[in-house]
């Protein structure tokens, strides 16, 4: 397409070239304006925040609502329980899932088939249908209004397991074949040959579910009551209700702080996230 | 449990000191279904506790009257029955339903336009800075975009009346009014999750093999014909995936009305996921809130069903 727009170069075709980047730009204007808006809006102070226009170029950045973020609620809590959860679930994930993918992958067992099947129907049913059963099976295990509640629910994944067995699927079952002639056991031949060569689907499966637990509100507002114990999301909402309009600037700083982990953790790992897009819109 | 998928599977397998009549073949071939079993194990707990169990619950919770403190009484299907004729919850059906589809219909054709434009660019360059820029909403969580969101949509300070009232329009009550509050919704769930579907059409447009599109270009077909007669055709698998799973989560929105309008003004944008949480969580209606929830399920597998249905004129594979 690109040789031959650019083997006859009529006017009309640069005419839509310039249209066509004009447009762009004011696309990407609407997608980083309110992100920008937040920025800039935290850096001023609570009296002017709600003054027009925005200042988009923050000339007096005042950095007094970041700390004032901190005084007014207990962010840092809610950045270790964030921490804790995500983290714990990340990890908890990336071994449950590999272990089996892998066997619904390679391993040859009776019934392989018949509880592959019941993970992939289990996939489609959304979170919003069983929140009630999981709410009761949490209380009775003694986890209600813990992180206990959020992190155990989402160790194991039948999309993960799903993600990682496409990826082991293309592995070629020689290596592994002549690794056992080597002498070496099963596990080993699973953890030192296939499991280092799943490591991008291991990283895409580890950012997807950073992305979605790092964010999420709807399990944290129904499982969690002390504000102790409440995750950066459900954290920042309630200071947006307990606050009212006096101090945007101060949500907004807490909203940015939210963020940061995200967006350096997307600077390291961008591709994986755009791997995670394709991959995890099957969930 | 049969042992074909073994015996179908036998291609694949690995047998490592293999030769079927060899005696201990047998023993090996249990060796490696107990491996299996071992490596499963941890997944099918947790799946079979936190998703299995719940669905099967969840349909048996449908049938009884539980609030919780007091044992379930099974009513069978009285549950339903009431739901039929409960006015605002049918209603908040027909909010999803309306905002579902206007998000999707948004962010498909906004994420292929998009992805149209960038695929025209030829320095990696642009590709990449575009990429990242549409994909960047994403990196906000849904509770942090309803927070900023609700601040910019504000009728009387809100930036966004600010900048049209400089081009002489007038306030528009955004999230205070049925139309206005329905449509912010969909802007701000469009303007987060458009990078999504932009990536995926990007993807597929890029994979387009250049010799057909070379092949369109010699017989002199147009840009705006090629792409929609060669390029969308070739990407229509792409498109159906992309609105099979946009609709599947626009239909269960929650947190941006939940957060941003709690349901509101009146009822206009409470969504069926909202009288869920309200009837299970707020009123402790256990019972009757898992009905709601199946009956949305059920709404979510005929939609996507009718999207196949629809599928087998509209999408070409190759």
């Amino acid at each position: 397409m690109s040789v031959t727009i650019a083997a006859r170069r009529r006017p009309a075709v640069k005419l839509a070239e310039v249209v066509g980047v004009v447009l762009l730009i004011i696309a990407a204007m609407f997608a980083l304006g309110p992100l920008l808006w937040t920025i800039t809006t935290s850096l001023r102070t609570p009296a002017e925040a709600f003054t027009n226009p925005p200042q988009w170029i923050p000339l007096h950045a005042d950095f007094s609502n970041y700390s004032a973020v901190f005084d007014q609620i207990p962010i840092g809590t809610f950045f270790v329980n964030s921490t804790i959860v995500t983290g714990l679930i990340v990890v908890g994930q990336t071994i449950t899932c590999t272990l089996s993918g892998y066997a619904f992958a390679m391993v040859r067992f009776p019934g392989k088939n018949i509880v592959f099947g019941v993970f992939l129907a289990t996939m489609m049913v959304p979170l919003q249908t069983i929140i009630i059963p999981v709410f009761v099976i949490v209380k009775n295990l003694g986890l209600s209004d813990s992180l206990g509640s959020l992190i155990i629910p989402a160790l194991g994944s039948a999309f993960g397991t799903f993600l990682m067995r496409q990826y082991f699927m293309q592995m070629p079952v020689e290596l592994g074949e002549a690794a056992r002639v080597d002498g070496a056991s099963r596990f080993k031949v699973f953890y030192m040959v296939y499991a280092r060569m799943a490591a991008p689907a291991i990283a895409t499966l580890a950012i997807l579910n950073f992305s979605g637990f790092w964010a999420e509100f709807y399990r944290p507002l129904i499982f969690l009551q002390s504000q102790n114990n409440f995750t950066l999301p459900l954290g920042l909402v309630g200071l947006q209700g307990n606050l009212g309009t006096g101090s945007i600037s101060v949500v907004l700083a807490g909203v940015i702080l939210a963020m940061i982990p995200s967006v350096v953790l997307f600077i390291v790992a961008q591709r994986y996230f755009i791997a995670g897009i394709t991959a995890g819109s099957f969930r | 449990m049969t042992t074909q998928p073994g015996v179908r599977e036998a291609s694949r397998a690995t047998l490592p000191l293999a030769s079927h009549r060899r005696p201990g073949v047998r023993r090996e071939a249990r060796k490696e279904g107990l491996f299996g079993y071992l490596m499963i194990s941890l997944a099918v707990v947790f799946v079979a506790v936190f998703t299995l169990f719940p669905i099967i619950a969840s349909l048996g919770l449908s049938l009884f009257k539980w609030d919780v403190i007091s044992s379930p009484r099974f009513v069978g299907l009285a549950n339903f029955q009431r739901l039929i004729h409960d006015g605002p919850t049918l209603h908040s059906f027909g909010v999803t339903v309306i905002l579902a589809v206007g998000i999707v219909a948004l962010q498909l054709s906004l994420g292929m336009f998009l992805a149209v434009l960038v695929n025209q660019r030829r320095s990696a360059w642009a590709k990449t800075t575009f990429r990242t820029v549409f994909y960047l909403p994403l990196l906000a969580s849904t509770a942090a975009v309803s927070i900023f969101m609700g601040y910019m949509f504000d009728a009387k300070y809100g930036v966004i009346n600010y900048y049209l009232s400089l081009v002489g329009l007038t306030k528009v009550p955004w999230l205070t009014t049925t139309w206005g509050s329905m449509i912010s919704i969909i802007l701000i769930v469009v303007w987060q999750q458009v990078g999504f579907t932009f990536v995926l059409f990007v993807a597929a447009l890029t994979s387009v093999p250049s010799e057909v599109l070379e092949a369109a270009s010699i017989d002199g077909a147009s840009a705006v014909r090629t792409l929609f007669q060669v390029k969308i055709p070739l990407i229509s698998p792409t498109i159906l995936f992309a609105t099979v799973v946009a609709m599947i989560n626009a239909l269960q929105l929650f947190d941006q009305p939940y957060i941003m309008t709690k349901g509101g003004p009146g009822t206009s944008t409470t969504t069926a996921t909202i009288v869920m949480y309200q009837t299970g969580f707020q009123n402790l209606q256990f019972g009757y809130a898992s009905t709601i929830a199946i009956v949305l399920l059920l709404i979510i597998l005929a939609i996507t069903g009718l999207q196949f249905l629809a599928a087998r004129k509209l999408v070409f594979y190759q």
